[in-house]
């Protein structure tokens, strides 16, 4: 008999809730408690690249606003590079490149200030089109929904993205491309999620 | 052996195994997965996504993650007990939590953020959106945070929180239970679970917890009484162990974070 491969199973997802902001944004929830809070902010003055803004919001099966979701994104730096020890190359100085947020309860719209991730690399010597890695939790939402955003004017790059082209039913990929808005300061990218119903978003298992 | 055979780093070729990438996690297996759509939890019926998720290969944006450390956590942020305390410390049973972050493989997740946030002994929340009669405890916030250590080991204190009613049928009531949120070393590790306590009658007839198909898996949220880790005269120890999706690689003790 074969030695018996012991692998472990990975723990089961449960919903983040309604007051998922008391731990992770606690200021959302009405009150200051840690030193240090994560937030929406992933870019300084002087952090190399494009600022840019993302703005959206998260729509449920009826169209109505998901105003109690949390949102947080990951991305690379303008040269395409990854804070992580696994990219061997060295990202900007202090560029985390990851931020949280989460819808306002009022208006529905979360919102990102960051800069415009470059290019990044994919297999066999091909590159992804610049795009930013996204993670969608909320009461209701049984495990956490991993998605990406694209970005309207890079349609050359996008025209070659491996991802986009994966996506069999091409009426679909419009729901992964954010529609820029130049506004006096910054770009302004649109993202809304669509979680259900006929505009729904891209989701991955990955 | 991977089909699509080349490494993501282009500038550094050979600095990874050529014939897979050992970065790579194992896919999710969702038999273990609450489905999207789960009536019984009748939040999820509007919020499901109903296409097929999309299969992907991993991107290197895919097995990366945010890095975080000391300077990130505050001195009393594992301790709920001591944490938002006025004017004396929490009303409620005090209790330990702690346990150890794995990947599927059994090895430790070292220096990886785990957060939890919880009601307090009566089951109310801190939150500005929480009307449940019961009263707030102006000594407890009700979340904290921490950083696993070499080993994968992570412990907060905190008191007991208490179960509470809500609206999915006429008359649920949530089984006491801690929410947890984890990171691991990939943003596709990227985890949000909720622990519950060895022994309350409710976690058998909760629907958020009944959405898990599976029912070992279900018992795996479920922490028990740790008395040996207690600590005398102080607070009961409960045990709870997260697992997060193994990589493909053989582990390197010099490189934790992979090949």
């Amino acid at each position: 008999m074969a030695q018996q491969l012991a692998y472990l199973k990975e723990t089961a997802s449960q919903t983040a809730g309604p007051y998922v902001h008391i731990g992770l944004i606690p200021h959302m929830a009405g009150f200051d408690i840690f030193q240090n809070n994560f937030g929406g902010v992933l870019a300084g003055a002087d952090t190399p690249g494009e600022p840019i803004a993302i703005e959206g919001r998260v729509i449920d099966g009826t169209g109505a606003l998901v105003r109690d979701a949390l949102v947080e994104i990951w991305q690379a730096d303008a040269n395409g590079h990854y804070a992580h020890p696994a990219d061997k190359r060295q990202a900007a100085a202090g560029f985390r490149g990851w931020g949280r947020t989460g819808t306002d309860f009022d208006t529905g719209v979360y919102r990102f200030d960051t800069i415009k991730p470059g290019r990044t690399p994919w297999r066999n010597g091909k590159i992804s089109a610049p795009h930013i890695n996204v993670w969608i939790v909320a009461r209701g939402i049984n495990i956490g929904l991993q998605t990406r955003m694209y970005f309207s004017d890079e349609e050359a790059a996008n025209a070659d993205d491996p991802v986009l082209n994966a996506i069999e039913h091409k009426s679909r990929v419009p729901t992964l491309i954010a529609k820029r808005q130049d506004k006096p300061g910054k770009a302004t990218y649109l993202f809304d999620i669509v979680l259900q119903g006929d505009n729904e978003t891209v989701f991955f298992d990955i | 052996m991977n089909i699509q055979g080349q490494p993501f780093v282009a500038d550094e070729p050979g600095s990874v195994h050529p014939q897979h990438n050992p970065l790579e996690f194992f896919s999710r297996d969702r038999a273990m997965q609450p489905p999207a759509y789960q009536p019984i939890y009748k939040t999820s019926v509007a919020r499901s996504p109903r296409r097929a998720l999309l299969s992907l290969d991993q991107s290197l944006g895919d097995i990366t993650g945010p890095v975080f450390g000391h300077n990130d956590i505050g001195l009393l942020d594992n301790d709920l007990i001591r944490n938002y305390a006025k004017t004396g410390d929490p009303i409620g049973e005090r209790i330990i939590v702690h346990g150890r972050v794995l990947d599927e493989c059994g090895r430790p997740v070292p220096r990886t953020l785990v957060e939890f946030w919880q009601a307090n002994a009566s089951g109310r929340y801190r939150h500005k959106k929480d009307t449940y009669l019961a009263p707030i405890d102006p000594n407890f916030g009700g979340c904290g945070r921490t950083l696993t250590d070499e080993n994968g080991y992570y412990y907060f204190r905190t008191v007991k929180p208490g179960p509470y009613p809500w609206r999915n049928y006429v008359n649920s009531w949530r089984p006491a239970h801690i929410h947890f949120s984890i990171f691991g070393t990939g943003f596709i590790q990227r985890l949000i679970t909720q622990m519950y306590f060895e022994g309350d009658p409710l976690i058998k007839i909760c629907p958020i917890v009944n959405v898990v198909p599976d029912r070992d898996a279900i018992d795996r949220l479920i922490a028990p009484l740790d008395v040996n880790a207690a600590v005398p005269d102080d607070c009961l120890t409960y045990r709870f162990d997260i697992v997060l999706r193994g990589r493909r690689s053989t582990l390197f003790e010099n490189r934790l974070e992979g090949n």
